[in-house]
């Protein structure tokens, strides 16, 4: 029963950490029609940013710090990679981030000598606490329900404010809303920044769990958010938080069963799956083309 | 009476709860020329996607040469959703892909050009007789298809110079001004050796000698290759010009039929294209 | 016709190339001392020119955007590698499991020695790529409805989901599970050896070449078949190619199984070139590694492809090693140099041409358009002389 609870908690934590990556996928996705490559290596430089920031800042400052600068470096690579192609077509666009992805790799390894980071500890987050006989961090308490105050934030954003009109309008009719006189550019670069700043979140709650970090660390939680934005239904912000609830348990239920080694298998073939079967996932729109 | 080539019996084609084509019937015989006319949005392109499998029709079937080649009745969410008309009145589904409608001897072209814009206008051309082509893929590879792509060259390049396109050959398609770009896209159809050819607009975007040019064009084609032509067009002079008889469509249904002149002087038609005051009905 | 006939001069000129490409890898192989950092270069190059080739048949030409290459690659390493193990050394390679559960070697089947050797090697190589093209014939069925980028991530976790079957323990007496295959046949048991054991002809990057010039050959000619035009058109408007009696499904499907195949036949190479498989190895980022190439050298250019993998693996092996290692002049320590500023370097270099240079090093023209360009322009001066 313990070991049940125990794999459930983790999973739902898990899955909240997912969300956070998921959201800017499915932001960026449902604004660019882009998958976003490199979001998960924004989550790994968060996740290294810390690491230095903290070496020679006390946390209350590189902490909030961290969170500024990933928001900076998803502005940045926006602005650098894919606004030059924005014309484009789709495929260019995904290429840069794939890219970008590969830059951002190569860079973390340059500067951590490729060697795995120790994780700063971040008191509260991780320290221990025991439920119903079960004992975890307190980062995996948290999760959860930080996960839902920022996605209500969120929602509330994108349906009551003016940003969040225009994202609206932009992801429904790009050309159209240009002509409205919606600033096209600083909506994307909201949209970057935001997803970002989840991502930076995302890796504060990810590496209190994990604790070191290489520079492959981004690229499989990152896929794995992007399987969970498809199987929501991309461009749905609610469907990438229950997709990622639904990955990230079925993630940790598989690795504590026998067929460990085909956890990414499984998150994979429901990908698979859901595409196969219902293309635009849980919550998507449907879309068709004109002939 | 000639040969039926095209029949369309009862098609309806609903789009969630909008019924963008209404119970339509209509007939177009071996050799004839028929156009398809109406406002903006009347269906009439959604009426060729269902033709050419494109669309699936929610009920209705579609014969060729007096075979049924397309067929379908409400199903699934469409059968309590249906608001059309017939319902019951069929019972099969026959849809075939596009391609298989092609392969029968219906070719089109299509109201937005849709050329295969990188490629040469001989590329272009000869792409679309790959599909008569006795080959497989590993005789294509190997070249032990000489004899077959030898003869498919030699047609395409035939047809170019039969539409006066053969000192352009090189040339990407894209390249092409608007009005060449149309007489490829009719080419290209051509070479598919079709007996029904689907015109999408073929005079949208001309100026009135071009769309003379044109009207000469689309009777020489069907004499020269025996074909029977169905159009859409909004070009009245055009149309009036060359089809033998007319369809109109209103909101997906068939509100006249008939030849020019009847057409011409029909009320409703006149009311559709022009609106109907409010106060003229009180 | 004159097209056919330009045609048949640039193939002469293609096939001419190539030889003479042939020959001077032979030469070099015989001449300079082996070690030297090229033939690493060419090894790897080649096989990654065969494997880029074959994705660019599915992007370049037939518009489907695929991420499945490292899967393909690992599907073929592995038969490759499981067929070729000479049956003596399968105790040992096969240790943790106690022995292979196949107990033959193909070229010990076909009577071992030169000719068993190459047999079973082309044989192996040839079922490695059926492998292939047949896991992709099962998977297109559904995967191959998917527009552009769902077909990408949906084909790059294929891959991932190859990984994991092939690391699978209980699938071990086959694959080894998470260990690596070896003592296989590699480019080097090609060289020509003496009663002493001396190497009197090396063929260890000519056979590398060979089979990838081959293969490439005759993906070129698939290009400009038929069946080639047929896949552009798809690329180019799937509705028009469709309403030209185009059958999409079977289309792409080919497409995608003989892009398999080919890749398949690369992966089993790429086993020859690493001396091993195993399956942790074929990660996503060797399929972007092949991407980048495509785009580098231009999508929809086969030479493209071929010129652009023999500057990628040269500049990431050979040319910028320097930068791997820290260097003085005189006193003064160059800054930045170390281990992994390389890669730096090489990803930022990546970023301008995707961002600059989009059309890549030749758009989507090959090399014998190029001749005719630069021809054309010629006597175009001359007249105007």
């Amino acid at each position: 029963m313990q070991y049940y609870l125990s794999i459930i908690l983790s999973g739902i934590s898990l899955g909240g950490q997912y969300a956070l990556i998921a959201i800017g996928y499915t932001m960026v996705y449902g604004i660019l029609r882009l998958i976003n490559f490199a979001h998960g290596d924004v989550f790994m430089v968060a996740g290294l940013m810390l690491v230095y920031l903290s070496a020679w800042l006390p946390l209350p400052v590189s902490l909030p710090l961290m969170l500024l600068l990933t928001a900076a470096l998803g502005f940045l690579i926006e602005r650098a990679a894919y606004k030059p192609l924005r014309s484009a077509p789709r495929m260019s666009s995904m290429i840069s981030a794939i890219g970008v992805s590969y830059l951002l790799q190569n860079l973390a390894t340059y500067v951590t000598g490729g060697l795995p980071q120790m994780y700063p500890k971040i008191p509260f987050l991780s320290d221990t606490v025991v439920i119903a006989g079960v004992s975890t961090k307190w980062v995996t308490i948290i999760t959860p329900f930080l996960v839902l105050a920022l996605v209500i934030a969120l929602t509330q954003l994108i349906n009551h404010s003016k940003v969040g009109m225009a994202m609206r309008a932009v992801a429904k009719d790009f050309e159209t809303s240009q002509l409205m006189g919606i600033k096209i550019n600083s909506v994307i670069s909201a949209t970057f920044i935001i997803g970002s700043f989840l991502a930076g979140l995302g890796s504060m709650l990810y590496f209190t769990n994990y604790q070191s970090i290489v520079p492959l660390s981004g690229a499989l939680p990152g896929l794995r958010a992007f399987v969970a934005a498809v199987f929501g239904g991309i461009g749905s912000i609610p469907g990438a938080v229950v997709g990622a609830f639904i990955i990230g348990i079925s993630e940790t239920v598989i690795k504590g069963s026998d067929w460990s080694v085909f956890s990414d298998a499984f998150t994979f073939a429901l990908l698979i799956i859901i595409l196969v079967v219902k293309p635009t996932g849980l919550f998507g729109e449907k879309t068709t083309d004109k002939v | 009476m000639s040969e039926n080539i095209l029949h369309l019996d009862h098609v309806t084609m609903q789009f969630g709860g909008v019924v963008a084509v209404d119970d339509l019937t209509l007939d177009v015989n071996q050799g004839e020329i028929v156009a398809l006319i109406g406002p903006n949005g009347a269906g009439k392109t959604t009426a060729f996607n269902c033709i050419t499998g494109v669309y699936e029709p929610t009920n209705g079937q579609v014969s060729f040469l007096g075979t049924p080649i397309v067929e379908n009745y409400p199903q699934g969410k469409m059968a309590s959703q249906y608001a059309g008309q017939n319902k019951g009145m069929f019972t099969h589904r026959l849809a075939p892909t596009p391609d298989h409608i092609t392969q029968l001897g219906i070719a089109r072209t299509f109201q937005n050009i849709r050329l295969f814009g990188a490629l040469t206008v001989f590329e272009n051309v000869l792409s679309a007789k790959h599909m008569r082509a006795k080959q497989n893929f590993l005789s294509a590879t190997f070249r032990l298809n000489q004899k077959e792509e030898q003869r498919m060259r030699e047609e395409s390049m035939k047809l170019l110079e039969e539409q006066g396109l053969a000192h352009l050959k090189d040339e990407v398609a894209s390249s092409l001004p608007y009005g060449l770009q149309r007489r490829l896209e009719i080419a290209r159809a051509l070479a598919t050796s079709p007996k029904l050819l689907l015109l999408d607009e073929p005079a949208a975007g001309m100026n009135p000698q071009e769309t003379q040019e044109l009207t000469d064009f689309i009777r020489q084609i069907r004499e020269k290759y025996g074909l029977s032509i169905f159009m859409i067009e909004h070009h009245m002079d055009l149309v009036m010009q060359i089809s033998e008889r007319i369809y109109v469509l209103d909101f997906g249904k068939l509100i006249a039929q008939g030849p020019p002149e009847t057409i011409q002087n029909d009320q409703r038609v006149i009311d559709a294209y022009l609106g109907v005051a409010d106060d003229a009905e009180n | 016709m004159l097209q056919e006939k330009r045609n048949r001069s640039g193939m002469i000129a293609v096939v001419g190339l190539t030889l003479a490409l042939l020959a001077l890898v032979l030469v070099l192989e015989n001449t300079i001392k082996p070690t030297h950092m090229i033939f690493i270069v060419l090894k790897k190059s080649a096989v990654y020119a065969l494997v880029a080739s074959s994705m660019n048949l599915l992007n370049g030409f037939t518009g489907l955007f695929s991420l499945g290459q490292a899967g393909f690659m690992l599907l073929g390493a592995y038969t490759y590698s499981i067929l070729t193990i000479p049956v003596e050394s399968r105790e040992s390679v096969y240790y943790i499991y106690g022995g292979s559960a196949i107990k033959f070697s193909l070229p010990e089947l076909f009577g071992g020695g030169g000719v068993g050797l190459v047999l079973g090697v082309l044989v192996a190589l040839i079922l490695g790529g059926c492998v292939a093209a047949l896991v992709a014939w099962l998977i297109g069925l559904p995967v191959l409805r998917l527009k552009s980028d769902y077909l990408a991530i949906a084909t790059l976790g294929f891959g991932e989901i190859i990984r994991a079957v092939f690391q699978w323990d209980k699938l071990g007496p086959i694959t080894n599970g998470a260990n690596a295959l070896k003592n296989f046949p590699t480019f080097s048991s090609f060289n020509i050896e003496n009663a002493d054991g001396q190497v009197v002809l090396r063929l260890s990057a000519f056979v590398p070449m060979l089979l990838a010039a081959v293969c490439i050959g005759i993906l070129l000619l698939l290009i400009n078949s038929s069946y080639g035009r047929a896949f552009k058109a798809i690329r180019e408007d799937e509705i028009a190619a469709e309403a030209m009696g185009i059958n999409l499904a079977k289309h792409k499907r080919l497409a995608f199984c003989i892009s398999s195949f080919f890749t398949g036949v690369g992966g089993g190479m790429f086993a020859m070139f690493a001396n091993q498989a195993q399956a942790k190895n074929f990660v996503t980022s060797m399929t972007y590694e092949i991407l980048l190439i495509v785009v580098i050298g231009g999508i929809g250019s086969i030479s493209g492809s071929c010129i652009a993998s023999f500057l990628y693996v040269a500049a990431s092996e050979w040319w910028l090693r320097f930068l791997d290692s820290e260097a003085y002049i005189g006193d003064f320590k160059v800054p930045l140099l170390r281990t992994g500023f390389r890669m730096v370097v090489f990803s930022v270099i990546i970023m301008i041409v995707v961002l600059f240079f989009r059309r890549g090093l030749m758009g989507d023209k090959e090399l014998p358009d190029l001749f005719r360009m630069l021809r054309s322009r010629k006597t175009r001066k001359e007249a105007a002389k």
